[in-house]
């Protein structure tokens, strides 16, 4: 189980130094953050587009507080908690094909 | 250990006065988002004293309280700053005073 | 290592309401991704959906049944509200189709909304544990919240879902208080737990849990909108879409008073003296600020919004007699409310024109040489609201004061009589409009079939209820 989760990792990082393009310019050295600038102005405005993002990425990141006791738990739940599980995970994938249908998703 | 140094009524406290902080407030600005803001200062203070008490009295359900109480508040917050934004939209303002349409 | 949850402490078939509901409220978000504008599929489905919600709700036997570690509760309280809130939301349904027609609503989130909703207001009304009761709370009103605003465009539903919304969490969080404060002075979330816990006598004098019950009152009567804690209603029910209106004034609340009943009946009747005076402190100022405030309006939603809280005076009585006659008088009344409610603001949606427009008590001038059957059936709404016999509004409050009576609440029903003498005036003025005014304009009326079927509705529940109020009693008083 472990070796198979040790190949896992280290064949997904492998395949991707091997396979994905490279591509090098002044841009993508800089150290990133958010998609923002370094150096700028505090007081600048930013797109409200940014902002249903957030929301987006809030409500899916809390919903992840969920599994924290369910794995913890894993054993002892047994079957009817997994299975709990995946729905709730069917839950929010209907959340998430509402939201990428809806355009929540488009930037444009 | 934790529960010697520290007693729980200092954690009661720390929440109460957080309580208060947020409908002082709630009820003396005028800024939607301050009031806003000042709403999930209560809800976090409920949070400090849920986990204080799950901690001293050995039980677990404040925790899953806890846990609900910050789901909860993260679809509030979504759903309240999508208001926000919908009424920024039509009113460019976020003071509360020039929203007196409807007698308040 | 054991299995935490006993298996036979998780039944689902006792949970098989919620469930149905659940997935029919997704079935309709998901349908409306492709379905165009036309919204008919979704609204065929939402009522399937309530219809099958109610069935399955008595799918459980022997009553009562309990699941998830008690958490979770069906006996005949909450079976009859299940009723009541499937039958409000399909109510509002109805009512809503033309109306979204008319006021260009064309999100078929909307259903799924309102469904939604109903989910939550199944879980007040059947949970038993604290944690379950404010996650129904909060479903609700979240729903509630964006279906307020859900007429993006227009100034007066945005500022009433604004303040609905800052009101509304402002609430939760006393109400997420009393709750922590009870919790940590009892030791559990769960009602029958609480119940026993405070058996013992010097259990009850803790201050933590005294202020608990203090916070817990505020944030449940916040969302039933009772006196001192109105402030939001008669604003939020102007500026919110007639059919939401509507719903709110019905379901949601029903649910509160749900809550308020498990809470206070279930978990706290060994404390009952130092609930009830606070209550009937609440129950007093509610039908005195709502009538009162009623005479006032000239618009006709926010003069039954302002009844609305006088009538939650009237329901807070049924809550403080807590007998098992006072729990079924708070059914029959809920029911009968949701009867003429319904009607009224089905003809107040029919008269009303775009962009919320004639809404004015003067409006409905003479409206009785027009159209005197629609005026015909407003006058028995409103006079069933005051309680005139022989309408069902009357059987409900002789309901709820006797029930008082019974527990010797003899001033709370003085002074709920002559409230309800006070009320007639701002009725009466709207039928004194109807019948013995001049019509300044000419009347658009938009009669249309599902609108006017909720009305038929409305008519024949209220008298129905009001002549032949023995079946339901009977029902509600298992």
């Amino acid at each position: 189980m472990f070796l198979l989760a040790m190949g896992i990792a280290c064949g997904m990082l492998l395949m991707t130094s091997l396979l994905g393009p490279k591509r090098k310019f002044a841009d993508k050295m800089e150290p990133f953050e958010c998609g923002e600038s370094q150096l700028v102005s505090p007081h600048q405005r930013f797109s409200v587009k940014f902002y249903l993002v957030a929301v987006l990425f809030v409500l899916f990141d809390i919903e992840a507080i969920f599994f924290f006791p369910w794995a913890i738990l894993f054993r002892r739940l047994g079957m009817f908690g997994f299975i709990e599980m995946l729905l709730f995970i069917l839950i929010l994938g209907i959340g998430l094909l509402y939201v990428w249908k809806r355009g929540g998703l488009d930037w444009e | 250990m934790l529960e010697d140094s520290v007693p729980l009524s200092h954690y009661l406290m720390l929440s109460a006065t957080l309580f208060v902080i947020g409908i002082v407030g709630v009820l003396i600005r005028r800024n939607v988002i301050v009031v806003f803001m000042s709403i999930e200062i209560m809800l976090n203070a409920v949070n400090i004293s849920l986990i204080a008490f799950d901690n001293y009295m050995n039980l677990s359900n404040g925790q899953i309280f806890s846990f609900m109480v910050i789901c909860v508040a993260a679809a509030e917050v979504s759903v309240g700053l999508a208001i926000i934004i919908a009424v920024h939209r039509n009113k460019p303002t976020v003071n509360l005073d020039e929203f007196n349409l409807l007698k308040w | 290592m054991e299995p935490i949850l006993a298996p036979e402490s998780i039944d689902l078939i006792a949970l098989a309401p919620v469930i149905v509901l659940s997935v029919f409220a997704m079935m309709v978000l998901v349908l409306d991704l492709w379905g165009g504008r036309n919204k008919t599929l979704l609204v065929f489905i939402s009522l399937v959906g309530l219809l099958m919600t109610a069935i399955s709700a008595f799918a459980k036997h022997p009553l009562p049944a309990y699941s998830f570690n008690d958490s979770y509760i069906v006996d005949h309280l909450s079976l009859f509200f299940i009723c009541i809130f499937t039958l409000s939301s399909a109510l509002t349904i109805l009512l809503s189709v033309e109306y979204n027609e008319r006021e260009d609503i064309r999100a078929g989130e909307y259903y799924a909304l309102i469904l939604f909703c109903t989910v939550g207001m199944i879980l007040l009304a059947s949970s038993t544990d604290m944690i379950m009761i404010f996650l129904g709370i909060e479903i609700v009103s979240i729903c509630l919240y964006v279906l307020t605003g859900i007429r993006r465009n227009d100034h007066r539903s945005n500022e009433a879902a604004l303040k609905y919304f800052l009101l509304g969490a402002f609430a939760t969080g006393f109400l997420l208080y009393g709750m922590t404060l009870v919790y940590g002075s009892t030791g559990s979330t769960n009602l029958f737990k609480i119940a026993e816990f405070i058996q013992n006598p010097s259990a009850q004098s803790n201050p933590l849990l005294l202020m608990g019950l203090v916070l817990l009152i505020i944030g449940l009567g916040f969302k039933v909108a009772s006196a001192p804690f109105h402030m939001w209603a008669p604003d939020v029910y102007q500026g919110a879409p007639t059919p939401v209106t509507a719903f709110m004034a019905v379901g949601p609340k029903a649910a509160a008073f749900a809550a308020f009943f498990r809470v206070f009946a279930e978990a706290f009747p060994e404390m009952s003296p130092s609930w009830e005076t606070l209550l009937s402190i609440i129950a007093v100022l509610s039908m005195f600020v709502g009538n009162l405030g009623a005479i006032m309006q000239t618009n006709i939603k926010r003069m039954l919004a302002f009844s609305s809280i006088s009538h939650a005076g009237y329901i807070l009585i049924a809550i403080i007699a807590k007998s098992s006659l006072g729990s079924s008088a708070l059914l029959f009344y809920m029911l009968s409310y949701t009867f003429m409610t319904f009607g009224a603001f089905g003809i107040v949606i029919i008269l009303g024109r775009k962009g919320e427009e004639n809404l004015e008590i003067e409006n409905y001038s003479g409206l009785a040489y027009k159209h005197p059957i629609i005026a015909l059936s407003m006058t028995i709404f409103l006079l069933s609201l005051g309680g005139l016999p022989p309408f069902a509004g009357f059987v409900a409050k002789f309901y709820i004061f006797s029930a008082a009576i019974q527990e010797g609440l003899l001033t709370l029903v003085i002074i709920a009589v002559l409230n309800s003498a006070i009320s007639f005036y701002y009725y009466l003025k709207v039928v004194v409009f109807m019948y013995m005014k001049e019509s300044e304009a000419e009347f658009k009326i938009s009669l249309t079939p599902m609108t006017l079927f909720v009305i038929l509705i409305g008519v024949i529940g209220t008298i129905n209820l009001g002549i032949f109020p023995n079946t339901i009693i009977a029902l509600a008083s298992h």
